[in-house]
């Protein structure tokens, strides 16, 4: 008997037309749990570094969590893993809503897909029954559109579906995978979709989900229950209103968006507005919201709402979450109202949020400085927000300068050259980041940033306040109730945090701390990944319900293996090495790991050395960021330093450091050409 | 025949549409609450409240599973309030033959709401504990009702099963019930 789990995975093979369900060793769910973990496991089997992202043999992994299905509330991530077409590393996008836990009724834990259909296709998974269907009257469909279309075709309301737009279709880097008020967008993991030529995936489950100790599990979720009231009745002082409750920062709910509109860059990630928020601007935004917004929405099992109903008139109804409604709206110079009218197409179409927007800005920033030119633009409007339109067409259909920027600023600068690299100043490992320009290093979001292996800043900080609190009585109450630390020191790593003087950036948290304190809100996020845990109420706010301490017991009783702290970090670090492995061997090493040059004026070349050197160490990594075989050992990696020796990236008798291969990092360097 | 007044406890969940987030922690708490032993499962498929939702047309409506019935309805409802329109048979509770919600998925047994009975009986049903938004909430009123109703009632019904069955039928199967209990 398999408990939270289900057992069994569904292979797909788009080349031969074949599925097959995959009974899985129970030994995986002990070892990595499932979700992130499993996956990264199957990619380092599975997946050799030769393999390109638009190859056959790449994977695409659609994965439930560990919890998905089971009564923890908050479990409904589904978690898709492949290769990024962007960065040519791993990527791990993930999104809510309610598709993994269908997939568990299902009786799923993931489904595999690798080759490539000749047609377009979608797959209906219906309890036992699964079939690859013929999708070509949905070429070219919107997300949404899709997903009604095939549920009506289905007769079938109570499937879900996650399906690409036009922009995954067309293997645009930025195409996302849609799913109702979700996504799964980082990376272009709906550009690998496209490229195996699978429109959407619908399921349907009604079986049981099985738990091995249920009166345990039970009283542990109404705790949490209770905690999610208590916490929503004391939302955290002196922090701004999105931060201080729980869920993903709460964007449709409020709209007071100070915070992100005089702290973060508009346009390119180029200009601070200090004083956009003016009482006319809040008054606005506040009907502007409050008049398109039909009703706050949740994902399953989850009291949180962070997601909305959008409803404007003459434009069909969508469903929003999170920050989108500010990414288009500060790279145009724009408003809130044009903010959440592209934002519906550019749902449709199926693109990332965060990168897209920085695309479509870098592209009018080199036209201004006469880089690009009115030749490679012809028939551009002359307004800005018509100019976004514009891109976004071209973008999603890759046609003329459409083609270039669906690979992503970075790519795009290295084709049109002329110093357009200078321009795609944003990105780290080719990826386009927050549009945030800070002045002092801070070493905490120095190393989570240089190290992340989701490349992804909100997909790392979290637990650990993200700046000090101006007082020291402010910090104590804060520490009050403070039950999430692992440890005790970390209330003293905090108290000590001043905003000026000797304890301050970027030379406090101190280097020795500043390892401590991400290796916290990194534990804590591979956790959440395995078992399929929304970060919004657990590794991304601040004072969760989930934390270290109670999550043994919920998996122990879940599950019926026992597992303490120690096992559960270890159960964490090893998740992050694997994954760490795997874009290891693909030819990443410590070069890569930079901020944008530009994300803080203030920067300390001697100090963001011995900060990576340090954190590398205490990783169990040498100085290339390669994990040595000694950590490998310990973590039950063996075959990972096996592979590692044989590959010439470890030696064998020592941990000397190894650059990239030469012809590893040509491969890096070489990829990235558009269909 | 006079009947007596009786008091009776009425219990009450208040649906409250407008509140729903379409979480349906309610679907999945009664099929985890339903399960034997208590809580060592859960399945929506065979949870006795269904949030019937439609998001892009803004439909959230928890319905909850009633009395079963052998038979279909003659006709179909629609139901259209403030512009949206609600699928046929939307606010039915029944679990009868023309759908397949309210029924337990692998042995389409029907399915009925027992307000989470229970012993120790339970505060409120686990699907208003776990609303969280409040669009379930839950209240209990007594009312003061005549017995004689119930005994109308009674005969009623057995007048419609002595019509099918024949009264002998009837008063056969009473006696071996009735004796089947005291054995």
């Amino acid at each position: 008997m398999r408990y939270a789990e289900t057992g069994f995975n569904l292979e797909i093979d788009l080349s031969r037309g074949s599925i097959e369900r995959v009974e899985t060793d129970p030994r995986l769910m002990e070892l990595y749990f499932g979700g992130l973990g499993t996956n990264a496991k199957i990619l380092w089997d599975r997946v050799p570094p030769e393999v390109e992202p638009f190859s056959p043999d790449n994977l695409l992994i659609f994965s439930t969590g560990l919890l998905c299905g089971t009564p923890a509330i908050g479990a409904n991530r589904t978690i898709v893993s492949t290769l990024s077409p962007q960065t040519l590393l791993m990527a791990y996008s993930m999104m809510g809503g309610f598709f993994a836990p269908e997939l568990k009724y299902a009786g799923y834990d993931k489904v595999i897909i690798r080759g490539k259909s000749p047609n377009l296709v979608y797959l209906w998974i219906n309890n036992d029954k699964v079939e690859i269907r013929d999708a070509s009257h949905l070429q070219g469909k919107g997300a949404s559109e899709t997903a009604e279309l095939i549920l009506q075709e289905l007769k079938e309301p109570k499937a879900q579906v996650a399906a690409i737009g036009l922009a995954g279709e067309n293997r645009v880097y930025m195409a996302s995978i849609e799913h109702g008020r979700s996504s799964a967008s980082r990376l272009g993991i709906g550009a690998v979709m496209g490229d195996k030529g699978i429109k959407a995936i619908a399921v349907r489950g009604t079986k049981d989900i099985d738990i091995a100790r249920p009166d345990e599990f039970i009283e542990l979720c109404n705790e949490v229950l209770e905690y999610i009231k208590a916490r929503d009745d004391n939302p955290i002082p002196g922090v701004m209103p999105i931060l201080a409750g729980l869920g993903s920062p709460q964007e449709m709910k409020i709209h007071d968006e100070k915070w992100h509109t005089t702290s973060f860059m508009w346009g390119n990630a180029r200009t601070r507005r200090r004083d956009f928020w003016t009482e006319e601007i809040e008054e606005k935004w506040r009907e502007i919201q409050e008049s398109v917004r039909t009703r706050l929405i949740s994902c399953y099992n989850c009291p949180m709402k962070c997601g909305a109903i959008i409803s404007i008139p003459g434009i069909s109804t969508y469903m929003m979450k999170c920050y989108s409604k500010l990414t288009y709206t500060m790279a145009a110079y724009s408003d809130l109202d044009f903010g959440f009218k592209i934002a519906q197409r550019a749902t449709e179409y199926g693109v990332d949020g965060f990168s897209t927007p920085q695309a479509m800005a870098f592209a009018l920033e080199l036209y201004e400085a006469g880089i690009l030119t009115d030749q490679d633009m012809p028939g551009m409007p002359s307004d800005t927000e018509g100019r976004f339109y514009w891109l976004l067409d071209r973008i999603v259909r890759r046609e003329g300068i459409g083609d270039m920027l669906a690979n992503g600023t970075y790519w795009a600068a290295q084709k049109i050259g002329k110093g357009a690299e200078e321009y795609a100043h944003n990105n780290i490992k080719k990826h386009e980041q927050l549009p945030l320009k800070l002045g002092m290093l801070n070493p905490v979001y120095f190393l989570m940033y240089c190290t992340g292996e989701k490349i992804n800043i909100t997909q790392i900080e979290g637990q650990f306040p993200q700046e000090p609190f101006p007082t020291r009585e402010e910090r104590e109450a804060f520490v009050k109730d403070w039950i999430q630390v692992p440890d005790e020191k970390f209330k003293q790593y905090f108290l000590d945090w001043e905003p000026r003087g000797e304890h301050s950036n970027p030379y406090y948290p101190t280097v020795q701390m500043s390892c401590e304190i991400v290796d916290w809100m990194e534990m804590m996020h591979y956790i959440d990944d395995a078992l399929g845990m929304c970060a919004g109420l657990s590794s991304f706010p601040l004072k969760p319900p989930y934390h270290i301490h109670n999550y043994p017991a919920f998996i122990s009783s879940a599950t019926g293996i026992d597992i303490d702290e120690a096992g559960l970090s270890q159960v964490a670090k090893r998740n992050r090495t694997l994954v760490r492995a795997v874009n290891i061997r693909r030819g990443m090493r410590r070069e890569d790991e930079k901020p944008p040059e530009d994300h803080w004026k203030k920067r300390f070349p001697e100090l963001e050395e011995k900060l990576l050197d340090e954190y590398y160490k205490f990783k169990g990594w040498n100085t290339e960021g390669i994990p040595t075989k000694e950590s490998l050992h310990e973590l039950a990696l063996d075959y990972v330093s096996e592979d590692f020796i044989k590959r010439g990236i470890l030696r064998d008798t020592e941990t000397i450091p190894t650059k990239a291969t030469s012809k590893e990092k040509e491969k890096k360097e070489g990829g990235g050409s558009g269909p | 025949m006079k009947g007596e007044k009786v008091k009776k406890i009425i219990k009450t969940i208040n649906i409250d549409v407008d509140k729903c987030n379409g979480c349906r922690a309610c679907e999945l708490i009664c099929s985890a609450f339903h399960a034997q032993p208590k809580y060592s499962s859960n399945n929506p498929g065979r949870s006795r409240i269904r949030v019937i939702r439609d998001p892009l047309r803004d439909v959230y409506v928890p319905v909850y599973a009633g009395e079963y019935t052998p038979a279909e309805c003659t006709g179909r409802d629609k139901y259209t309030i403030d512009g949206k329109e609600y699928e046929e048979c939307a606010f039915c509770r029944a679990s009868c033959p023309s759908r397949d919600v309210f029924k337990e998925p692998d042995s389409g047994l029907p399915l009925k709401c027992d307000m989470c009975e229970s012993d120790p009986p339970l505060e409120e049903p686990m699907c208003v504990q776990w609303c969280l938004n409040d669009a379930l909430t839950y209240e209990e009123r007594e009312e003061e009702v005549e017995e004689e109703v119930e005994q109308e009632e009674l005969e009623i019904g057995l007048e419609a099963l002595a019509d099918k069955f024949g009264l002998d039928k009837i008063v056969d199967t009473i006696v071996r019930m009735s004796e089947s209990k005291k054995a």
